[in-house]
């Protein structure tokens, strides 16, 4: 399951930090996942609470925040901006999984709504990464 | 995995994709356990070669290659299909990142890579990524190519990287040239293959291609390859023993 490797790699990451940073307690960690990753949120999110006491105690109280971002695009042939939607969005499961495991494959499935170019840049909403952690 | 070969020459249409299948098949054949990781992401090829159907992976903790022939074969063609796959600099490296980190492998003889045609973002990710990575390098005859490809076996001199030899592809008489630019850069020539007429026809065929003239002289190609299955050879040791 994509999501609990992910969460392991969220839970070694914070704590690579809060070893660097002579943390002893973690209150709080902020999770930003794009949406192209395709992370179902309550899966992910289940998956951090189980693996997280579980590796480390420091963790067993650690507030987990969760925030999916949402994609977003901007077409290098004709300037447009866009987003994932009805019209440009990804049809069918095996489309959405492809890009679930290699967010990259957007430019296989998607176009630019206006010119139907895949040369676009992909500006937010792709990969994981750790927003803010609080601790002492 | 013990070793990890990457079929490189820089020039496009020398036969990267079509060696490195057939490697993969000769390597299999001896019973070596092999996977072949098609890397040329925007115009993937070997799963023409090998007539696999391309069919999504199964997932469980990471993605299983599909099997075909005992080849653990890997591609972005499973997940694209028929889409074509345009990517530009950063999202080569991602992507390639991504199947790395997801493919689950497990233990292997040999995994060889079909690098793309160019000195590009694959070739540099193979570098940095894959230390343990031996370049088999492709050459023809032919001027053009070997302007490439000199280029391509000097970076990867000077970058010190393993360089398992040369094999010349598609050879229609006899010519130094290939010979030539191995003993240029101090590296093995491991034969050549016959320009083959019947390979267009055995494409998509394990069993035809098996059988080409162009796979069997691979398999004295190499044969280099199976003498030392265990691991690259020691620094200083010469490769043709």
């Amino acid at each position: 399951m994509h999501e609990l490797a992910l969460a392991e790699a969220v839970v070694t990451a914070a704590l690579k930090f809060s070893d660097r940073e002579g943390l002893s307690e973690l209150a709080r960690i902020e999770v930003r996942v794009g949406e192209l990753q395709g992370i179902r949120k309550e899966i992910f999110e289940f998956a951090l609470a189980e693996v997280m006491p579980a590796v480390e105690p420091r963790l067993a109280s650690t507030e987990i925040h969760v925030e999916i971002e949402p994609a977003r695009f901007h077409c290098r042939s004709c300037g447009v901006r866009f987003s994932l939607n009805e019209e440009t969005g990804l049809r069918g499961a095996e489309e959405v999984e492809a890009v679930h495991l290699v967010p990259e494959l957007a430019h296989a499935f998607l176009r630019c709504p206006a010119c139907r170019s895949p040369d676009f840049e992909v500006v937010a909403g792709r990969g994981v990464s750790i927003g803010a952690i609080e601790g002492r | 995995m013990k070793r990890i070969i990457a079929v490189t020459g820089g020039k496009g249409g020398i036969g990267k994709s079509l060696i490195s299948s057939t490697l993969a098949l000769v390597l299999s054949e001896r019973g070596l356990r092999t996977g072949l990781l098609d890397l040329d992401l925007t115009g993937p090829s070997d799963h023409v070669f090998l007539g696999l159907e391309t069919c999504f992976p199964s997932e469980h903790f990471g993605i299983d290659p599909p099997t075909h022939h005992d080849i653990h074969c890997m591609s972005i063609a499973h997940f694209a299909g028929k889409s074509p796959s345009p990517l530009r600099g950063e999202d080569v490296t991602n992507a390639l990142i991504e199947l790395l980190a997801i493919t689950r492998w497990g233990d292997l003889d040999f995994l060889v890579i079909d690098m793309p045609p160019g000195l590009g973002d694959a070739t540099l990710d193979a570098l940095r990524l894959l230390r343990r990575t031996e370049f088999l390098v492709v050459a023809t005859s032919s001027r053009v190519v070997l302007e490439t490809v000199r280029k391509t076996l000097r970076l990867l001199t000077e970058l010190r990287a393993g360089i398992v030899g040369v094999v010349e592809n598609m050879r229609r008489e006899d010519s130094p040239a290939v010979q030539g630019l191995a003993r240029e850069f101090d590296v093995p020539f491991l034969g050549a293959l016959p320009f083959d007429e019947t390979l267009e026809g055995a494409t998509g065929d394990v069993s035809r291609l098996a059988v080409t003239p162009a796979v069997a002289a691979l398999r004295r190609c190499a044969s280099v390859l199976f003498a030392r299955a265990q691991g690259p050879r020691p620094v200083g040791e010469s490769p043709c023993a």
